[in-house]
């Protein structure tokens, strides 16, 4: 959509709802809904001479989300008010970080669908609260037209990351595929639902536009209230579009914010940055200085495993599987996990194992609703079953079989082999009997055959297969047909 | 027994030995302070039924076998300061109808202590203030002069105490809220170190400087106060984990030894004449004690009051910024939002208090914080410095705890020269260290009838408060300045002008008619 002369500079920056067990500076939990101003106590309410006390976990989830992306943490951060009146926001500043954050720098690896990858480094990631929610008195909810609002405080204090992006990515699915990793990671780290839809997962996006190989960056607007990664990929594609028509109509743009309206599908602006704030901020008196030791950062970063973007390279790289279900299987740590386990025990076999778990096995987990790793299948049988396919002990037919055996009673491959005789006839004088037999039984079919009706070769095999109980090799039996048939 | 006019450690001991009930205490109390009340004025709200509840409390934990350090003390509470159940207002319109919903840790722990709740006091709106007269609520008087201010801002804590309406009590001291309004009405007022005691539930001024702790008529009442309420609290993020050596059982009698800095930049020329006599007397009672007085200096201590004047304010103008109309308090309604902070602010806070919020908000804004915050801060860690510096010379530092005695109401109405009154107690605030101010004499002022108490400001290294008590113990005890004055309290009828013919002392359940 981006006109080859046009290049557009994109930076993100999202709010990401941290899952402990309580809020960030009060021991109310930090619980998504319920009924409204339920979950309060002074502190996160604000009464007169209330005080934050910070959550331990929260900080140390910080550390984790930044080392999984290679950030650096600095020994000495600290928190930080940012003073503006909010009527949700009920001390009317928010405790955040300013200029010493938890965590600075770090990269974003991503891929896209098609299977391109990118990088977005990160500058920073920083801890504050979350403010409650207003609720607007008017027909439609929306302020214009309210005579009063209504206040749910359950959120406010709810412990918020800020991830904020580098100027890095250059089209809309680029910046999808990049808070889709973001969102992943954190995911698979525990430190957050990351759902958009209930906002545990918010951004924001700083869109300009430049010449092409220029290296000065445009006027940036953000972007804002983009509810869904459909929304964010609409969001800027429109913005892109926007900016290019303004400047190629001999316009400017101007640094402002701009709202998402997913219904009618533009940005329309909001704010111009004469009205932005001075936030004053200034260190929290309230709350001393965080010193995070070297200690505490090894110990963290040896809780870190494989991240979502490792482990799709090296599905892809290493194992050969193709990015489409590479993505499926990142998109699942348990299931990934599954597959691992099923790979090692197969020898590497990974096309095959990967053949079953997104074929087979992911079918029969949709139709009972029983997640492949929560049900009777172990990753060991289907490394037999993959062994007993490759070495054409068994044929496909059979194959299907024992799936659906090992799902609906789990045990091993081969003895269900043993036990329902399904292992693969490929005795040559075996087969060339029941094939003697077959064609002997339909002398017209054999006769069409031979008038040239040569589709007819797939009855004929269906029926040494069913004639042998399916055992027999199929390869093997229309080999000997042919060869049976052409003598004739 | 009288418990008007007893320790609390008497109280203490005869409630806990059963010679005496809490209730009995409260009985006695109650209507005495109803009845002088309505001359000091030190109370915004009285909380008789709450009185009595604690001491059936108390006097059930005792008659269990607990024996609690304030068993049956009647005690008084500042006002911004969380007490579940009653009014909490800061001295403002603003919170004038907010009643707390919990208690405040220091609260707590002195009930828990025993401690029975008269009451709560007066303050300088949001305790920002020397004289008592910033509270929007009341007016509070000097109990030794009805037509002088108690000193501020915890005006009504220190009124009471001095005017017998209150065994102790609470106050918070920023700049020297607690020790100049003790100088002021006779009280021993302490002080402890910036981090040991919780602020949690104290209504924030500056949250770097504000510290609670207690008016008493003896050290060695402060001591028992401070042993109660003093330790980390889970709730405090700067409330300090570090051992509280108890002090109310390690009181020394002398100074033998003590090295008692003199600070060169505090020096006594800029007082009147009786004043200052007031002050060579105190020393030199020091080194009768066996104290050794050393000069010290404290170069960058001139520079406290336009230190304090920027960090107080920008730490106010954020902590006050929740009061605004939406959850609680005073709202006056708008066209919208904006217009109703904007109402609800201008008529909630007093003239004070939105020149403290203005200067602040100035001082952080974009362009002017490093000018003015920034190099605020440095000045402050400066100051600490030039202490610690100090306290390699010596082990106590001394001066007077305010720029004069109490004067009469309205006497300054240009607020800078409010703010040198507490020229002598701010640096010590600035490098968090406990201090307190103990009765160190009178004297006449010059437009005064009765000579008025003077504090002695006794300063120590942070985590010292065993020894600091320790030092204006054995100043105390040796010199007995409180008992040699006698407060005014006048019972009905009110006169118009208060004279020194005119005062009925009463301090004996007998004599109140």
């Amino acid at each position: 959509m981006t006109a080859p002369y046009w290049e557009a500079v994109i930076g993100i920056e999202c709010h990401v709802e941290l899952k402990t067990v309580s809020k960030m500076f009060c021991g109310c939990p930090n619980e998504f809904g319920g009924e409204p101003n339920t979950k309060v106590c002074p502190v996160c309410l604000a009464l007169p001479g209330a005080l934050p006390v910070p959550n331990a976990m929260a900080i140390e989830y910080m550390l984790r989300a930044g080392l999984a992306f290679g950030a650096t943490i600095p020994p000495h951060s600290k928190f930080d008010r940012k003073n503006y009146f909010y009527p949700d926001m009920p001390k009317n500043y928010q405790i955040s970080q300013f200029d010493m954050p938890l965590t600075q720098g770090g990269v974003v690896r991503y891929w896209l669908e098609d299977g391109t990858r990118g990088e977005c480094r990160l500058t920073r990631i920083h801890l504050e609260e979350d403010t409650g929610k207003s609720t607007h008195a008017s027909a439609d909810g929306r302020l214009a037209g309210a005579t009063s609002s209504l206040i749910d405080f359950n959120r406010a204090g709810v412990p918020l990351m800020e991830c904020v992006g580098e100027p890095d990515i250059r089209s809309a699915d680029e910046a999808v595929a990049f808070l889709e990793t973001l969102a992943r990671t954190f995911r698979e780290l525990g430190v957050s639902d990351v759902k958009m839809e209930e906002g545990s997962l918010r951004c924001d996006a700083n869109v300009s536009i430049r010449k092409r190989g220029a290296t000065e960056l445009g006027t940036k607007a953000e972007i804002k209230n983009m509810n869904s990664f459909r929304s964010v990929r609409r969001a800027i594609a429109s913005e892109i579009a926007r900016q290019i028509e303004v400047v190629e109509g001999g316009g400017r743009v101007i640094q402002e914010t701009r709202g998402w309206d997913e219904a009618a599908g533009v940005t329309h602006s909001q704010r111009s940055k004469e009205e932005a704030h001075d936030y004053r901020y200034f260190p929290d008196p309230d709350l001393v200085p965080i010193d995070v030791t070297a200690d505490v950062v090894e110990r963290v970063r040896a809780t870190l495993t494989e991240t979502p973007y490792e482990r799709y390279a090296r599905y892809v790289d290493t194992l050969g599987v193709d990015s489409k279900r590479a993505t499926q299987l990142v998109d699942d740590a348990a299931l990934a996990a599954w597959f691992d386990r099923a790979v090692a025990a197969s020898d590497g076999k990974a096309q095959a194992v990967v053949a079953f778990v997104l074929g087979d096995l992911a079918r029969l987990a949709n139709e009972s609703g029983t997640p492949l790793a929560a049900g009777k299948v172990t990753p060991e049988a289907l490394a037999e079953l993959v062994a007993l396919t490759s070495s054409s002990a068994i044929n496909s037919k059979a194959a299907k079989q024992i799936v659906e055996t090992l799902w609906s009673e789990g045990g091993s491959a081969k003895a269900i082999v043993e036990r329902e005789g399904l292992a693969q006839v490929s005795d040559r004088g075996a087969v060339e009997a029941i094939v003697d037999e077959v064609l002997a039984a339909n002398p017209k079919v054999v006769a069409d055959y031979k008038a040239g009706k040569t589709n007819v070769m797939g009855f004929l095999t269906g029926a040494v297969m069913k004639a042998s109980r399916g055992k027999a090799n199929p390869s093997l039996a229309q080999e000997l047909l042919k060869e049976k048939l052409a003598a004739r | 027994m009288d418990p008007l006019k007893d320790s609390a450690r008497a109280i203490a001991r005869d409630v806990n030995a059963r010679t005496t009930s809490a209730a009995e205490v409260a009985e006695a109390l109650i209507p005495h302070v109803e009845r002088v009340d309505a001359q000091l004025g030190a109370y915004l709200e009285l909380t008789p039924g709450l009185m009595r509840e604690r001491a059936r409390a108390v006097d059930a934990r005792v008659a269990a076998g607990e024996q609690l350090p304030l068993a049956g003390v009647p005690v008084a509470i500042k006002d911004n300061m969380c007490l579940m159940g009653t009014r909490t207002t800061a001295g403002s319109k603003i919170l004038e109808t907010f009643v707390a919903p919990y208690t405040a840790t220091a609260v707590q722990r002195l009930l828990d202590a025993g401690a029975l709740p008269i009451g709560k006091t007066n303050l300088d709106e949001f305790a920002m203030g020397s004289s008592g007269e910033n509270s929007a609520l009341g007016l509070t008087r000097n109990p030794y002069d009805l037509d002088r201010v108690p000193g501020g801002s915890s005006a009504g804590s220190a009124s009471a105490v001095g005017g017998f309406e209150a065994t102790l009590s609470l106050g918070s001291d920023t700049g020297g809220s607690i020790r100049e309004p003790a100088a002021f009405c006779n009280v021993v007022g302490f002080k402890p170190t910036y981090g040991r005691v919780s602020r949690y539930g104290l209504i924030a001024f500056a949250s770097s400087l504000d510290q609670i702790g207690p008016f008493a008529r003896s050290v060695e009442d402060a001591a028992l106060v401070y042993d109660v309420i003093a330790g980390k609290d889970p709730l405090d993020a700067t409330s300090v984990d570090r051992e509280v050596e108890p002090a109310a059982g390690a009181l020394r009698e002398d100074l033998r030894g003590v090295r008692v800095g003199v600070v060169k930049e505090f020096g006594l020329g800029d007082l009147d004449a009786a004043s200052r006599a007031v002050y060579e007397a105190a020393y030199a009672d020091l080194v009768r004690l066996g104290a050794e007085l050393v000069d010290v200096t404290l170069p960058t201590a001139e520079y406290g009051l336009a230190t304090y004047y920027l960090i107080a304010p920008a730490e106010c103008s954020s902590n006050l910024a929740r009061f605004d109309g939406v959850r609680y308090g005073l709202r006056v309604d708008g066209a919208d939002v904006g217009e109703m902070y904007e109402r609800t602010r201008a008529a909630g806070f007093g003239p004070e208090v939105k020149r403290r919020i203005l200067i602040g908000t100035y001082a952080l804004s974009s362009g002017y914080y490093d000018a003015y915050y920034l190099k605020a801060q440095k000045a402050r860690t400066r100051i600490a410095e030039d202490f610690a510096r100090a306290f390699e010379r010596c082990d106590v530092i001394v001066s007077p705890a305010a720029s004069s005695p109490a004067f009469r109401f309205n006497a300054k109405s240009d607020p800078v020269t409010m703010y040198l009154m507490d020229y002598y107690t701010i640096p010590g605030s600035l490098a968090g260290l406990p201090s307190l101010s103990v009765p160190c004499g009178a004297a006449l002022p010059e437009d005064g009838t009765r000579p008025m108490p003077m504090g002695l400001q006794m300063t120590t290294p942070l985590f010292t408060e065993r020894a600091l008590l320790g030092y204006a113990h054995a100043y105390e005890r040796a010199t007995m300045h409180a008992e040699k004055l006698t407060p005014i309290v006048i019972l009905s009828p009110p006169p118009v002008i208060p004279s020194p013919t005119t005062v009925i002392l009463s301090l004996s359940k007998d004599d109140q008619r």
